[in-house]
């Protein structure tokens, strides 16, 4: 189903814009935060900040401009139709698209996490944090794509969502953890580490997060089978 | 050989019907597809081209629905009106690029025969943002040539396209469509669409208008009732010798000139000057007061 032709051009949509080197700021500024505070203060505030502020926005910010490089400008702009109008299936294009958003979005948000969780000290911890930021990473870069196939304005909409829905809310009331991306890969990790907090049922957070990266992806791909041009009319 | 057929075919968007009823059957050779701007044209290539669901009706080729039916495009190259954004690749990457997504089997040799056929071999190393209007339209039909596809696409390929390097583009059109090919282009430019293709269908308001090799729908068109604008000497005197024409259908005085409503175009024109000097009338100013291209697609309708 991966298709190696498309996925190149994935890359190089990804790299050759200036998105990317946003892209690369949120980890720089995540590991020289935590930096900074491990170095000023003390006991364990800067451990708090990864839970806090890296799963639940620095993650999911990057899994955004990610799965938005790979399909967004291409869908807004109707130039996708260059890569539609191909004998390869569709869904081939989502799976190879989305695992070149997953590959950013490991590398530039899950793998800051582990660095800035080893600075902090306990490497145990840190594992779980990143076992953790796998799991929910992969589940975003899924749904982001999804929305990127649906909307012009998906970027829009997935801050949203992460930023009411994971973040304000998720914060408010403990029942969101049920529903948020994050809180499942923080459930996962928690198994490896008990540091971590406990948000909800193990074998609800990994079914989930399997059912929302699998129907996110297949998702796309629907989309772009039935994807429709609209003329000047 | 490869034929495209369209069977009663429909598109609406809620309420706006942008394509009503068209039954065409396209075959090898240049066609044209003809249409003022909003006609639908951009609709129906799309439909063609299997990125829009017809909302009635079927779109086949070779008797194979195009909606939904990724293997058609090993028998479809599309030239799209809208801009390539991969402007970070150069044009042999491109190229290639959709060679490899055919899975040709010596993509690289494909690659460099179909940058020679649209002489294109030079400028391929360099990036697509660094090419002309000509040049980019170009590499879009090599990357939809280069798996020798028996139907070629293109939608308003001479847009924006300078004067010589629109020859380039006829030229290379024609010897695809000489070689067997089904090539389809749409354009909302006559003079285009005559000097291009033997066959021409043409849209308007979304309805299938006319049909026909490009000598009979010329002539549907020019020998439709023209209106021209008259300004003389003495409008009144010119009037009454006009009205005598056969060729004249009505004269109105209007104001400071006269409208003239006239059939036959060439026997108007060329007795015009004589009538004139025959009843001692000078003329000052004759124009045609609805040449727009959309007044003759509204006669073709109407008819």
């Amino acid at each position: 189903m991966m298709n190696a032709t498309i996925a190149k051009l994935a890359l190089q949509a990804l790299l050759g814009r200036r998105r990317f080197y946003l892209l690369l700021a949120f980890p720089v500024l995540l590991i020289a935060l935590v930096s900074l505070i491990t170095a000023l203060a003390d006991g364990d505030a800067a451990f708090d900040i990864l839970p806090g502020l890296g799963y639940p926005l620095v993650l999911p910010l990057v899994a955004i401009l990610a799965a938005s490089s790979v399909l967004g400008p291409e869908v807004d702009d109707g130039s996708i139709i260059y890569l539609l109008a191909k004998p390869v299936s569709r869904y081939g294009v989502a799976i190879s698209k989305w695992v070149v958003a997953l590959a950013a979005t490991l590398t530039a948000g899950a793998l800051p996490i582990l660095v800035a969780a080893l600075i902090t000290g306990d490497s145990t911890r840190a594992w779980a944090l990143f076992v953790g930021a796998l799991v929910a990473g992969t589940t975003y870069s899924a749904l982001f794509l999804a929305i990127s196939a649906v909307t012009r304005h998906a970027v829009i909409a997935s801050l949203m969502f992460v930023l009411i829905w994971e973040s304000l809310l998720g914060n408010l009331f403990t029942g969101v953890a049920w529903l948020s991306i994050g809180q499942w890969g923080l459930r996962v990790g928690h198994e490896l580490s008990a540091q971590l907090p406990d948000p909800a049922n193990l074998t609800w957070a990994i079914l989930a997060s399997l059912v929302v990266t699998a129907v996110g992806v297949w998702f796309a791909g629907d989309r772009l089978r039935s994807f429709s041009l609209r003329g000047e009319d | 050989m490869t034929t495209l057929v369209l069977d009663s075919a429909s598109r609406w968007f809620g309420n706006v019907v942008a394509v009503n009823d068209v039954s065409l059957s396209i075959g090898p050779g240049v066609t044209g597809l003809l249409g003022p701007n909003g006609a639908g044209k951009t609709t129906l290539m799309a439909m063609m081209a299997g990125f829009l669901a017809p909302s009635a009706g079927h779109v086949t080729i070779d008797g194979k629905p195009v909606w939904r039916n990724t293997e058609i495009y090993r028998q479809i190259g599309l030239v799209p009106e809208r801009e390539l954004s991969f402007g970070y690749l150069t044009g042999r990457q491109f190229v290639r690029a959709n060679a490899d997504l055919h899975r040709l089997p010596d993509a690289a040799a494909a690659t460099e025969r179909i940058l020679e056929e649209v002489d294109m071999v030079e400028p391929a190393g360099r990036r697509l943002d660094t090419y002309s209007k000509g040049m980019r339209q170009r590499v879009k039909i090599a990357a939809a040539l280069v798996h020798d596809p028996g139907v070629l696409l293109l939608d308003e390929p001479f847009n924006g396209v300078d004067p010589r390097q629109r020859m380039h583009l006829m030229d290379l059109l024609r010897r695809l469509g000489d070689e067997g090919r089904t090539v389809l282009f749409s354009s909302h430019i006559l003079e285009e669409v005559e000097r291009l293709a033997r066959h021409i269908e043409v849209v308007v308001s979304g309805r299938h208008a006319a049909s026909g090799d490009f000598g009979a729908i010329r002539r549907l068109m020019t020998d439709r009732p023209v209106q021209y604008a008259l300004k003389s000497s003495d409008n009144r005197t010119l009037a009454a010798a006009l009205m005598a024409q056969a060729s004249v259908r009505s004269v109105s005085l209007r104001g400071d000139h006269l409208d003239v409503q006239v059939d036959d175009l060439g026997s108007f024109a060329v007795g015009l000057p004589g009538l004139a000097k025959q009843h001692d009338v000078t003329l000052y100013e004759l124009s045609p007061s609805d040449e727009s291209l959309e007044s003759v697609f509204a006669y073709l309708v109407a008819r």
